[in-house]
């Protein structure tokens, strides 16, 4: 008698789904149940990973239309924020293009994986829909409403009832977090780790690189010292090395005065003068 | 509308994570199989502590999320070290106990 009236007061008993909620539901169910197959079929493991970035956040909505709130957002922030951003760089540094290999180590998985899946489905689907038909929700208008709100509610829950599975959580945390250091972890003198500089000229001499010494770097003249500018060997021609491959390299013919007083075969300025003689831009282009 | 059809929505994509975890051959993407079967199970625990009007069940969720981001740290961080092994995050070239 006091239990019925007590959740007479706390408010109405059943819940009921309004006309926003289900349409909510029938634009981010299918929206989700997309990604999900988007994520199977995409070929591409990235494709895969933004498709159930899709999914993520169409369920993050649905959390928070079901009345948990406080989930919900921690599914946007935790899921789609960190968890598919950890995916993505895993899949950066694997490489993105380790796509599936086509071969069938078992014949015939691919097919039958498909039927049992299907299957599972279809069984899973049919046990709820007969089971759980006419079910009607109690709603968490009574815990959600009173002392704080939805997320005051779960805390003060995980910190008296779930107290031992949260202490847990952190030893889970902290051993997950030194286990991925240590498998991640590359030593000094592992294969492929960074050489020192004396073994590097020993490996240069020995022929390993295409020559001991850097490049030679791009040519300085009066009128441009640019990385696109060609430098010059004594006899006055063109160190081809010097030129980049990405940058398209300036014309000879523009230096062309400033190689004639370099050569000594034009007379430079006066050094005497106060002004140099007056040579435009055009003059050196002609 | 009854609750019923999250439930639904969540076998569904149950069912397809469940499916990528046997068709997919790159060890990341059934990794992401895997997470979508976490969500799903989730979405149900979600629509529970709904039906059953307390919060115990997105509490239960709360745990789920905690558990899948340490899974999914070391379990990266494993997909790394067979990579920088064997060159490769296919399931299939992982055969050294074969034989």
């Amino acid at each position: 008698m006091l239990y019925t009236a007590l959740v007479l007061a706390a408010g109405p008993t059943t819940d009921h789904i309004g006309p926003g909620e289900a349409i909510t539901f029938w634009i981010l169910g299918p929206l989700a149940v997309a990604g999900a197959l988007g994520m199977l079929f995409a070929r591409n493991a990235v494709h895969s990973a933004l498709w159930l970035v899709l999914t993520m956040l169409s369920l993050g909505v649905l959390y928070m239309v079901q009345q948990a709130p406080f989930l919900g957002f921690v599914q946007i922030i935790v899921y789609t924020g960190a968890i598919m951003m950890l995916f993505l760089f895993v899949l950066m540094m694997v490489g993105r293009d380790s796509s599936d290999s086509v071969v069938e180590v078992l014949r015939g998985q691919r097919l039958w994986a498909g039927i049992l899946g299907v299957g599972l489905a279809g069984l899973v689907v049919g046990i709820v829909f007969r089971s759980l038909n006419l079910v009607t929700a109690a709603g968490l208008a009574g815990p959600n409403g009173t002392g704080g709100g939805n997320v005051a509610q779960i805390g003060r829950s995980l910190f008296t009832d779930f107290l031992f599975p949260f202490e847990l959580t952190s030893a889970l945390l902290i051993t997950a977090a030194v286990g991925a250091m240590i498998l991640a972890y590359t030593g000094r003198g592992a294969k492929g780790g960074k050489r020192t500089q004396r073994e590097m000229m020993v490996a240069r001499f020995r022929g390993e690189h295409d020559r001991p010494s850097p490049l030679p770097g791009p040519g300085v003249f009066a009128t441009a010292n640019s990385v696109a500018t060609p430098a010059l060997l004594p006899d006055g021609s063109i160190a081809p090395e010097s030129l980049s491959e990405i940058i398209e390299a300036t014309q000879v013919t523009e230096f062309e005065h400033d190689l004639a007083e370099v050569a000594d075969t034009e007379p430079g300025p006066d050094p005497h003068a106060l002004t140099g003689t007056e040579t435009t831009h055009e003059e050196v282009r002609s | 509308m009854t609750p019923t059809y999250y439930l639904l929505l969540s076998a569904l994509l149950f069912a397809i994570g469940a499916i990528g975890v046997l068709v997919r051959r790159n060890a990341i993407v059934v990794f992401m199989c895997i997470e979508l079967m976490l969500n799903s199970v989730n979405l149900t625990l979600v629509t529970f502590a709904r039906i059953n009007g307390s919060l115990s069940g997105q509490v239960m969720a709360f745990f789920v999320m905690v558990v899948a981001a340490a899974e999914v740290v070391v379990g990266l961080a494993i997909i790394m070290s067979i990579f920088r092994t064997r060159r490769s995050a296919s399931v299939d070239d992982s055969n050294l106990l074969k034989y």
